[in-house]
């Protein structure tokens, strides 16, 4: 059984070494003359005024929290779609349910207004 | 031995999905040229043949610039995720049959896992890891700008991308990826019994990958550059790279998924067999993907862009529905036709 995760564990390794080797080459072959203009923050040439680290409006969070949420959704229904043949109607009914009731919370979180951007 | 072929066919593998990439990106300043009227490189060597690798060879001889205020590690570390998870999605997807060489069958599949689809879904969730880290760590509004916009919609479109999958794994009952192609036999492809389920993970396969009409997290007009504002040399061209790898993996699950994989219609009845038929299902697998592939490259160049306001609407309140409306219809086809 796990034998045949090793090719999957090389192919990721060799992928890492290729990320290493090549974003390593240009500190390696090119010119290395820093000054402090040409390390400053891209700013469309203006002055860089205060950082970028502040605080992120709510919405991404909101999304988040909606992804955790939905995507646990549907990690259950892999193991249900698998099996959904061996199950037959007693499957059908009981998913139907279940997504009945996650489209109520779906639905009160749209009428809520956190998926609307402006 | 077992590990040597592995090994084998983990570096062709990987070379050839490196050249291809390097091929795809000449193959869209062509096809963009051609759109807009314009020549497109054709200096380098015969048609501009050889532009890819002038490329990689002038961002080696870049100077490698990083910000004063960026958090080194961090900058350092996000191109290696992007591009390593960029390559090694590759690794589940069935590209043939099988073919006998010196006596021995080889699967021409690198790990033959019976988890293939969520292997999937993961590696494009932990894609995510290297946009967001580099917008974040550039300390710079434009790549921050770039990595949160980004991450908002990876994540919105992943939930439509995994429910779109749910009709295909209920068909074929298993969540191995050559299973999945060994049910689309003849033409039986998935696209003719899941034509919502196709379209809805054309869609969010798109906006996975930051492309076109989906393409904000790198809005030229708006953001400079987006998330890699900040990133010169090799490791600007490693998001670059990243960027078209993750467009020719999701053509090539696209097709797996949908299109038959390498399946080609009538190839028993023809009386091909053994490992001429192997090399002309690759052969076929190779087509799809580099048909899929230029219409992604096509949709660049003639659609305009969303605003994104649309973009989460049109995730959130029309993919999501549709994909469970297409699961539970499929779930009572099954039941009711068999």
């Amino acid at each position: 059984m796990l034998e045949y995760y090793i090719p999957l564990g090389i192919m990721i390794l060799f992928g890492i070494a290729f990320g290493i080797v090549m974003s390593k080459a240009s500190e390696w072959f090119g010119p290395k003359n820093p000054t402090d203009v040409k390390q400053s923050t891209y700013e469309s040439g203006m002055e860089p005024v205060k950082s970028a680290r502040e605080r992120v409006s709510v919405k991404y969070y909101m999304v988040a929290m909606l992804f955790i949420i939905f995507d646990i959704e549907v990690v259950f229904l892999y193991p249900w779609a698998v099996n959904f043949r061996k199950l037959g109607m007693f499957g059908f009914v009981e998913m139907f349910v279940f997504i009945a009731m996650l489209m109520v919370g779906y639905l009160y979180v749209w009428k809520k207004g956190a998926l609307k951007w402006e | 031995m077992e590990t040597l072929i592995d090994i084998v066919k983990i570096v062709t593998v990987m070379g050839i999905l490196l050249g291809v990439v390097a091929y795809v990106v000449l193959l869209e300043r062509r096809v963009a040229a051609a759109i807009q009227n314009r020549i497109g490189p054709n200096r380098v060597g015969w048609q501009g043949l050889l532009q890819p690798l002038a490329d990689v060879v002038k961002l080696v001889m870049k100077e490698d610039i990083v910000p004063r205020n960026a958090h080194r590690f961090l900058h350092d570390l996000a191109p290696i995720i992007s591009i390593s998870i960029a390559m090694t999605t590759f690794a589940v997807i069935p590209f043939g049959d099988s073919i006998t060489l010196f006596g021995r069958t080889i699967k021409l599949q690198i790990a033959d896992i019976n988890i293939g689809v969520l292997y999937i879904l993961a590696m494009t969730s932990l894609g995510v890891y290297g946009v967001t880290l580099s917008g974040w760590s550039s300390n710079s509004k434009y790549s921050l700008l770039g990595g949160l916009r980004s991450s908002a919609q990876m994540l919105s479109y992943e939930i439509s991308m995994g429910l779109a999958v749910i009709g295909v794994i209920m068909i074929a009952g298993s969540l191995r990826l050559d299973r999945i192609v060994e049910m689309q036999s003849g033409w039986m492809w998935n696209i003719v019994l899941q034509p919502i389920g196709f379209i809805t993970f054309t869609v969010a396969a798109f906006a996975e990958t930051n492309r076109h009409p989906f393409d904000l997290p790198e809005a030229e007009p708006e953001l400079v550059g987006g998330y890699h504002t900040e990133y010169s040399g090799l490791k600007f061209g490693l998001f670059f790279l990243a960027e078209y790898s993750n467009m020719v993996v999701a053509s090539a699950l696209i097709t797996t998924l949908f299109l038959g994989g390498w399946q080609i219609p009538y190839a028993a009845e023809m009386g091909l067999s053994g490992n001429l038929l192997s090399v002309l299902q690759v052969g076929a697998f190779c087509a799809k993907v580099l048909l899929l592939v230029l219409f992604f490259i096509i949709v660049r160049w003639t659609i305009p862009r969303f605003r994104y306001d649309q973009l989460m609407s049109l995730g959130w309140k029309v993919m999501l529905p549709l994909a469970i409306l297409n699961i539970l219809a499929t779930g009572l086809a099954i039941l009711l036709i068999g």
